[in-house]
């Protein structure tokens, strides 16, 4: 299996050289970690920056500079700010040229749910929405079951769905997937992992690639 | 027409009860400090407040959600908030969610005169019910409409007496749109500068948008999550 960190390195190598990427909040983050050396990756976070830099030492501390996710970083040379209209207007526009997301649960149709839990307090989507409902290159960074053991990857979603037919690939502990018009398809599975153990996990139409390999890090 | 005001509290004076105000801010970077503790203390009641958040218990609308000054609250995210999360559970305050990006856009056509545009963002979700839906090109798109604003409260780091404003890194955010989109715009401002001060090249809202502005004081300018390199 993968840890969080592998999988975050796995959706790194979907980089190229001048992307512009927006990373969600958790291990999408991670992936920031992992841009190979002498490729330009440029950051955008959606509550306004471009070029988004590192976490800030403690005197480059600045309560005006944060990433969505609230926390205090820094901006690179080169970098840009702008307002929250014209963030999304980059978004819904499709510069953006990857999205990593989080996700609670994705269809065999691509569909996918990441913002509420009914019965628990719900928080918002966020950007959550926009981006899903416009980006032309979705990642879903998680974990291919839940903490008891349910399938992650389904049939039909059970949770409210965030945006339609979106996601197109994802990387989990235990493989890489694709989605097309006939379902999962695992192409790639952790080492260690068996291609049908995957597919054990998996509900909904999947299938395995005739070319199915090992990931490698 | 002379637009400077001494404080917040001068400058607030005439919101009442059951309005609806715009605050600028993305979680408490932002956020228009002053006018909200203006607002505390003149205890206006029934307030429909727009905010890409909710502060948090104890700063930013958080403060007056605690003094029961909210009757609907219109974000995209309200996590991090414990009397936001009671007062929702017992009934005691509404709440409508949209995606970020709506939020920011429906701000920006409500200044901008446009009274409805179609987005994708929503479509297939809860967020679409009751909503027209509509193909272009093939694709869904939802129609979203202008706000309603008595009043948007605005924080911008340099001002000057015009009212022409400049915002600083992400403390940009929601703003810009919100200052265009009041019926009667309240800026405060760091720095509140001679007109002519400022570089007309570096103006991010032109002083037509603002009906008032002030010099801020004793920022606190919280961090929601201080994270530092090692």
């Amino acid at each position: 299996m993968l840890s969080k960190n592998q999988i975050a390195q796995r959706i790194a190598q979907e980089l190229q050289d001048g992307y512009y990427v927006n990373l969600g909040i958790g291990i999408p983050t991670l992936v920031a970690n992992f841009i190979p050396s002498g490729m330009k990756i440029h950051l955008q976070s959606e509550n306004g920056l471009l070029d988004m830099g590192p976490f800030p030492t403690e005197d480059q501390v600045d309560a005006d500079l944060i990433n969505a996710g609230k926390q205090t970083v820094t901006v690179l040379p080169g970098g840009s700010f702008f307002d929250s209209s014209i963030s999304f207007a980059m978004i819904r526009s499709g510069r953006v040229n990857l999205t990593v997301l989080g996700a609670m649960q994705v269809n065999d149709k691509g569909d996918i749910a990441n913002w509420k839990i009914p019965g628990k307090m719900v928080k918002g989507m966020g950007g959550a929405m926009d981006l899903v409902a416009s980006a032309k290159n979705i990642i879903v960074a998680m974990t291919h079951c839940s903490k008891n053991g349910q399938p992650k990857l389904v049939s039909e979603l059970s949770l409210p769905v965030t945006g339609l037919s979106c996601v197109r690939k994802i990387v989990s502990d235990l493989a890489v997937l694709e989605i097309n018009s006939e379902g999962f398809l695992i192409t790639e599975v952790a080492p260690g992992i068996e291609p049908s153990e995957v597919l054990k996990q998996t509900q909904g139409r999947v299938k395995i690639s005739s070319s199915v390999r090992e990931i490698s890090l | 027409m002379n637009k400077v005001f001494a404080n917040a509290e001068k400058a607030i004076f005439d919101i009442k009860d059951s309005q609806t105000i715009m605050l600028g801010g993305f979680g408490l970077c932002g956020i228009p400090e002053n006018s909200i503790a203006a607002l505390v203390k003149k205890n206006v009641k029934n307030l429909t407040c727009i905010s890409n958040n909710a502060g948090i218990d104890d700063f930013g609308i958080g403060l007056m959600l605690k003094n029961r000054q909210v009757k609907k609250m219109i974000a995209s995210y309200v996590g991090e908030n414990q009397e936001f999360e009671r007062q929702l559970l017992a009934g005691e305050l509404q709440v409508e969610l949209l995606p970020q990006g709506t939020l920011a856009e429906r701000c920006r056509a409500t200044g901008a005169g446009i009274p409805a545009f179609y987005t994708p963002a929503g479509y297939g979700t809860e967020v679409a019910e009751g909503k027209e839906t509509r193909a272009f090109n093939g694709k869904m798109y939802l129609l979203e409409h202008a706000f309603e604003s008595d009043f948007a409260l605005i924080k911008a780091w340099k001002g000057d007496t015009y009212g022409n404003v400049m915002y600083k890194d992400t403390a940009k955010n929601f703003n810009p749109m919100m200052a265009m989109a009041g019926k009667i715009t309240i800026v405060e401002v760091e720095e509140l500068v001679e007109t002519g001060e400022l570089n007309p090249n570096e103006i991010h809202t032109p002083g037509i948008f603002v009906d008032r502005i002030f010099q801020g004081r004793d920022y606190q300018k919280r961090i929601e999550q201080r994270t530092t390199k090692k």
